[in-house]
């Protein structure tokens, strides 16, 4: 059973106007299906079909033979996680026992915020910037590229995604303001807080 | 002294329709820009900023380590932009003539074939970077891929035609097409400048 692009979690306009209908057109209609389709054109016929997109991941990490594959199924299972990341009139700050572990790992939501941004604007080129849950202890990592914390047993709960796809045609060079909007008007802390509870 | 932004050798909108105005000016004014700055804050008072760039990056490793990844990112974006724009400009394409025709046909087999390999690298090159024809120590012509900001000059080889294939430089035209950026390219692709860049890797 080849993978499928998983529909959106919204409607295409419901992230106006901090990120475009347009930009997700390309975004999801594009970049995600491409990889997904790729991936299915990879892996058929290997051994590694009808495996899950995890087990992928893990199968092929850091080997130079397999890259193709395990970029592209990273990046089906990121760009999943991303669109969850965000919801229509998200940002702000988070609550429960997650906001507790924020406080009490970053002094205050307002520094993790500053960590976060900070993070996601130094990963320089391509990747993704992540808040993952370190057995019992919080963390913000960034990845390059296609690679993802799942790999170095590391729980995501949040990302954001800073290739230039992902937010030039709405920010172009304004990465900063990109990260700024995700925080104060995108981001899906009850996504977090479900991930963080798990 | 510190490094400048150079000026385009051509006006924004020279390269029209293959490289946009907008995409140029962003590019080059912001972009580029950024590369400079950052750069000249990282050598700030250092030995190395006096250094010229290219210099610079070959000796990438005599760089301090505290400073090496930000001069390696924001010198090669510095470097890699400035032979970006020279070996670009309008009614440009086509393909090379003299010494280095000869040389793209002895390595490569034909020009035909030279310009799949350059498009493959450009397309393959998963997430940021460039690809290049280099000129190796001893003459050779070789294509090849960096990620990121990093220069060929960074492991001894001279660069003497680019592509950047980070998005910023095709994504408000081409978004998620990057084959098309790619084939484009080759029409504005500045043959004589590339030659000049290939007689100087000789001496």
């Amino acid at each position: 059973m080849a993978f499928e692009l998983p529909p959106l979690p919204y409607p295409d306009t419901a992230l106006e106007p901090a990120y475009s209908a347009r930009t997700i057109s390309f975004h999801h209609g594009k970049h995600h299906k491409a990889y997904v389709d790729n991936l299915n054109r990879l892996i058929a016929g290997t051994a590694l079909e009808g495996k899950t997109l995890e087990e992928i991941i893990q199968l092929t990490v850091n080997d130079p033979g397999k890259a193709a594959i395990f970029n592209n199924a990273a990046q089906v299972w990121n760009h999943t996680f991303f669109w969850h990341s965000m919801k229509p009139g998200g940002g702000g700050q988070p609550s429960g026992p997650l906001a507790a572990q924020i406080v009490e790992t970053f002094g205050s939501y307002e520094k993790f915020a500053e960590q976060f941004k900070a993070a996601a604007v130094g990963r320089f080129g391509s990747g993704w910037a992540w808040l993952v849950a370190d057995g019992k202890a919080l963390k913000i990592v960034t990845t390059p590229n296609a690679e993802t914390p799942l790999t170095a047993g590391l729980r995501p709960l949040l990302t954001v995604d800073v290739w230039e796809h992902a937010y030039y045609l709405d920010y172009q060079n304004r990465r900063p303001d990109f990260v700024q909007a995700f925080l104060d008007q995108l981001v899906n802390w009850d996504f977090a807080a479900a991930n963080w509870s798990k | 002294m510190t490094h400048q932004l150079p000026p385009l050798p051509y006006a924004f909108d020279a390269l029209e329709p293959y490289i946009d105005t907008l995409t140029m000016q962003i590019h080059h004014g912001k972009h580029h820009a950024a590369y400079i700055a950052n750069l000249n804050k990282a050598i700030a008072g250092t030995p190395f900023e006096e250094m010229p760039i290219n210099e610079l990056l070959a000796r990438i490793n005599e760089v301090p380590e505290e400073i090496r990844t930000a001069v390696r990112n924001n010198g090669g974006g510095h470097s890699n932009h400035t032979l970006f724009w020279a070996i670009m400009a309008p009614n440009a394409g086509g393909a090379p003539t003299g010494a280095l025709a000869s040389a793209i046909d002895a390595t490569f087999g034909s020009f035909e074939t030279f310009k799949e390999k350059l498009t493959a690298a450009a397309i393959n090159r998963f997430g940021s970077g460039w690809a290049w024809l280099i000129v190796k120590p001893g003459g050779a012509l070789e294509v090849i891929s960096t990620p990121n900001q990093d220069s060929p000059i960074m492991t001894g080889d001279t660069p003497i035609l680019g592509i950047d294939v980070w998005e910023h430089a095709y994504y408000l035209k081409y978004q998620n097409r990057r084959p098309e950026y790619v084939a484009n390219f080759f029409n504005v692709i500045n043959w004589a400048q590339v030659a000049a860049n290939f007689a100087a890797a000789q001496r």
